[in-house]
Order: C-alpha cells, then structure tokens, then sequence
C-alpha cells in the first residue's frame, strides 16, 4: 500500500513541484500557507489537474501525464476532509454520511455503524448548522470513513476550531487514523500538531517540497531556514564559515562552533530550549538580558551577547523556577554545538 | 364578465417561467464555467431583452417568426402550423422577454455557491447529476425561487412583444394587458378598471412572495 505523487503545476507566478511517497502511516505536509500544500492535495483528489506528472495509488494509477491517464474524483476513492468540512447544509447528519455510501444496499446499517462509531448519537437528525465545531468534524469524517477511501487527505483539520477544542479533536482525528490504518496525508502549519499525528514529515516552500523524513529526524535536522522556521525554531541566522566546524554570526556577533561539518549550510539555528544556562565550555556567551517574557509556564529571556551592542537577540526559554533561581542582569549560557542546526537558504 | 383575459396570462406566464427556469439555469450554470471573451459577450446577447424595449423583441420575433419569414416559413411548410396570431404565439415573446430576469437571479445564486461541496460530493463518488440537483440547487434554492416568481410576474405582464407577435383577438388571444389597452381604447373605464385591479392584486401577492423568499434566504445565510 503505497502513494507515489511526482506532479508539477503553474499557477500564475506560482510553481509547483512536488515528489514523493507515503506508505501506511501518516505524512504531514507542513509548510505555510501558500506554499502548495492544499493544492498538492487537490492534485492528488483529482478536484486540480497538474501540468504535468504522475499519481499512483496502490498500484493504479490516478494520472500519468504521458499517459494521459486522468481519473475522475468520483474513482479515485480519496478521503478528502476540507478545512470547513464541506458537509451539506441540505441534508442531515445521517442524510450527510448516507451521501457516502458505496454499497447501497445495506446503506442504513451502514449509517447506524459509523454514527455509533463517531460518536455521533442523537445528532442524526440534526442540520449541520446546528452542530458545534467539533460535531461537523466528526460528522465529516464518518461521511469520509463510511465511504471506504484507499487514502485520506485532512486539510488543516483543526484550524476551524477554538484552541480548546482543539485538544480533543486532535485525539479523536488521531484514533480515527490509527484505526483507518492505511496512508493519511495531514496538511499543517502546526509543527505541534504535525508532530503529535503525523510519522514522517515533508517541509514545503514556495511550491517545492524541501526535505522529508521521519518526523524525529527532520525536527533534529530540518536541513533549511524555511524548516527550521516551520519547526518551531526561532533563533535562525545567516552564518559566515571561519573553519570545517567554525561559524561567525555577524547578526550575533559570536563566532561559534559546530559539531558538524558546515559545508554548505548558509544559515544556522538554535532553539530557545536548546541554550543551557550558566555551563563552561565551547560556545559559553556571557550576555545582557534584554527582555523578559513571561509565558504560563516559563520565561523566554532576550539575550544580546556581551560587546555586541548591534546584535539582534537571542531568545532563550527556560522553566520558571530555574530563571528565579539565576535571575540577573548578564548570564552566561551555552550553545551546545550538538544543538546547531546548520541550514541552507 | 368573461374570465378568458386571466386564464389566457396565468397559462402564458406558467408556460413560459417552466421553460425558463430550466433555460436559465442551464445557461446560468455552463456560461459561469465557459472562458472569460465566451462569458463576456453571451452576457451581453443573453441580457439584451431586459433593456431593449418589448417592441424590438417584438419585432425581431415577427421578422423570424412570421409566415413569411425564416423560421416562420419552414414550419408552416412542413407542419402547416401558423407559429403567430394563436394564444400560444405570446409565449415565445414572454419567453425571450423574462430570460434574462431567470439568468442573472441563477448565474448571482450559483456565484454564491461553496464550490467544495461540489468537490465533496465528487470525491465521495456523487455524480454530476446528483451534486447539480441535490446539493447545488437545494443551496441556491431561495435565489433560485425569487427568481422564478419574478419571472412569472414580469411574464404575467408583457404587453409590447405579446401584442405585436399574437394581436388580440377577443377569446383567442386576449390577455390582461393587452384587454386592458383594449377596453380603454373602446372607452369601457369601467370594466377596464376591474382588470387594473385584478392585475395589481395578483402583481401584489407576488410580490410579497419575493419578499418573503428573500427575507427566508437573509435568515438562512445568518443560520448557515
């Protein structure tokens, strides 16, 4: 069981090129908004045609450019869950899930499954107006589920939600897709989300999909500034190369080492929750705070590093106890050069 | 007094909003999908009637549809049918009169329409057919509605075209307006005046009828 997706499309100005595969686990696509994420998406459902490429499904084949192979939505049995849910005002929920049944005949006991399987009692004969946020989803994934798709695509699935909302769905969406146990595409700009749901990981930038891999290893390395950025890491910046493992950061205004041969990296990254306080050692910083942020339950500390008056700050989070214990005007901390994370443009 | 006038107009104006409710859909629906020049100029032609005067249609009807004319001419030929003069002769004139009033209420209801339902119902594996007549219409309903009963009215009051393509003929092709202009010319206020106000009484409850469709339609958008 597998999805081979090697498509391409222009779109204006816009360009999009994309290639890759997802076996039976959950591949996110994260990448911010206009970066061709939904549109790859739309590709692969069959409701966008790309210029030029191919998708294959487990073995059969949904569009090949070359060999003008272009099946229609209706035969491509994708799950497709759009960020508003799309479910039809018209109809109730029960009418909404009955809309997708293939197999007619026993379409009730079809229904009646999946309402008890999505918790969905009581709100058959509902509109879908007067259900909550969270009602529609599941309602719009019974609808999805019942229709016994190969594939299923969630289009930033949470983003109609309130964030306390979306707590909850995000568990349910989780168990929902571990019992459908077949690929699942998860389209984000989480990088929360995407790591609590997804197995692999794919960044995308400006229509080109830049770095994929199990999802550890691409928040370990997100290999470019663009995935560092989308990966939660808010300290990046360019990098001039001193030596194999030496880079100077005029925006710093520190010379650092790494752990890792820099090569061609342009930029280099380090997260907030990476610097260490007070340690001796390679990349010890003595530094000014600059600012104080207190968040529910930590601080981030603006840091400027001594002597450079012209730097831009370094952020640092760290546990409120910790910070009380050390509060002071300069502190030092380290750069662990374990935890740079050399990137390219 | 002789009721022909009232029953000739209700079936003229029923008649044409039928054929009309699907014409303009059908047209609404493929010239929204079609190119941006094709879009441009069948707006153009298919939105004339509605400020051309009734007259010019009528004119352009009879130069087609005349018995000596192109059209009018053929079928006489070969089916030996007379297409002007009967009662029936109005509807083609309603018919190209209140056109336009169909098309632009369907083409502004499908503009509004969420085309991801549409894309919904395809990944399901709904077909065409089925999104078209259970999801898009149903959604577009009220607009749709309002538009259909306007047609009606306007159908129900054509007089230019009508009188010019079917005359009037006492009995035969007599309509309310065109009994109205007849009785006033022959000097018989009062009967005349009767028909103004049964005309203006059927005009009001359509009226009202599209004023409620929209003010329903208002409602459901805020529910939805």
């Amino acid at each position: 069981m597998a999805l081979h997706v090697d498509i391409e499309k222009t779109l204006g100005s816009f360009h999009l090129k994309v290639k890759f595969e997802a076996g039976n686990h959950v591949l996110a696509l994260l990448g911010a908004s206009g970066c061709g994420k939904s549109m790859t998406l739309k590709c692969i459902a069959g409701i966008e045609t790309p210029d030029r490429g191919r998708i294959v499904l487990d073995g059969t084949t949904l569009f090949d450019s070359e060999e003008r192979v272009n099946l229609p939505p209706q035969r491509r049995r994708v799950g497709y869950l759009f960020q508003q849910y799309a479910l039809f005002p018209n109809m109730t929920v029960a009418q909404n899930i009955a809309c997708g049944v293939r197999e007619k005949k026993d379409a009730r006991a079809q229904v009646e499954e999946m309402i008890r399987a999505m918790h969905l009692e009581g709100l058959e004969h509902k509109k879908p107006h007067q259900l909550s946020g969270g009602q529609q989803q599941r309602a719009a994934l019974a609808r999805i589920l019942v229709n016994a798709p190969e594939v299923l695509l969630l289009d930033e699935p949470f983003s109609a939600l309130d964030s306390h909302l979306r707590f909850q769905l995000e568990n349910e969406v989780r168990s929902a897709i571990r019992r459908f146990g077949k690929t699942v595409l998860l389209v984000s700009h989480n990088r929360d989300e995407v790591f609590r749901l997804s197995d692999a990981i794919a960044i995308m930038n400006g229509g080109a999909l830049e770095t994929i891999g199990d999802r550890k290893t691409v928040f370990a390395d997100p290999k470019t500034v663009s995935g560092a950025i989308l990966t939660g890491c808010k300290n990046v910046a360019r990098l001039e190369k001193r030596g194999e493992r030496l880079a100077h950061v005029p925006d710093w205004g520190v010379t650092l080492q790494t752990s890792r041969d820099i090569g061609e990296a342009t930029h280099l990254g380090v997260r907030m929750h990476d610097i260490l306080a007070g340690t001796q050692g390679p990349n010890a910083l003595r530094c000014e705070v600059v600012e104080e942020i207190e968040n529910p339950f930590s601080y981030t500390i603006m840091l400027r590093p001594m002597g450079a008056p012209q730097a831009r700050p370094i952020g640092w989070e760290l546990d409120k106890d910790t910070w009380h214990r050390r509060r002071a005007d300069t502190v030092t901390v380290c750069l662990p050069p374990a935890h740079i994370l050399l990137l390219r443009e | 007094m002789d009721w022909f006038p009232l029953i000739n107009s209700l079936r003229i104006a029923g008649i044409s909003t039928v054929i009309i409710f699907f014409l303009g859909i059908f047209a609404a629906y493929y010239i929204a999908k079609a190119p941006r020049l094709v879009k441009g100029i069948l707006d153009v032609v298919l939105t004339l009637p509605l400020v051309l005067p009734p007259t010019v249609v009528g004119y352009l009807l009879l130069r087609l549809l005349g018995p000596k004319r192109v059209i009018g001419a053929w079928v006489l030929k070969h089916f030996g049918v007379k297409l002007t003069m009967t009662w029936w002769s109005a509807i083609f004139a309603t018919t190209v009169v209140i056109f336009p009033l169909m098309y632009r209420t369907a083409r502004g209801a499908f503009e509004s329409f969420d085309e991801t339902l549409a894309y919904a119902g395809q990944t399901l594996g709904l077909s065409g057919t089925y999104i078209f007549w259970r999801i898009r219409m149903p959604y577009c309903r009220q607009g749709i509605l309002a538009g259909t009963v306007l047609s009606f009215a306007r159908a129900l009051g054509e007089y230019g075209a009508t009188s010019m393509i079917a005359g009037y003929t006492p009995g035969r092709t007599a309509t309310i307006s065109t009994t109205v202009y007849q009785l006033w010319r022959t000097n018989n206020d009062a009967l005349a005046f009767r028909w103004v106000m049964i005309n203006m009484a059927i005009s009001a409850v359509v009226l009202l009828a599209v004023n409620m469709l929209e003010k329903k339609q208002r409602a459901g958008r805020r529910a939805a």
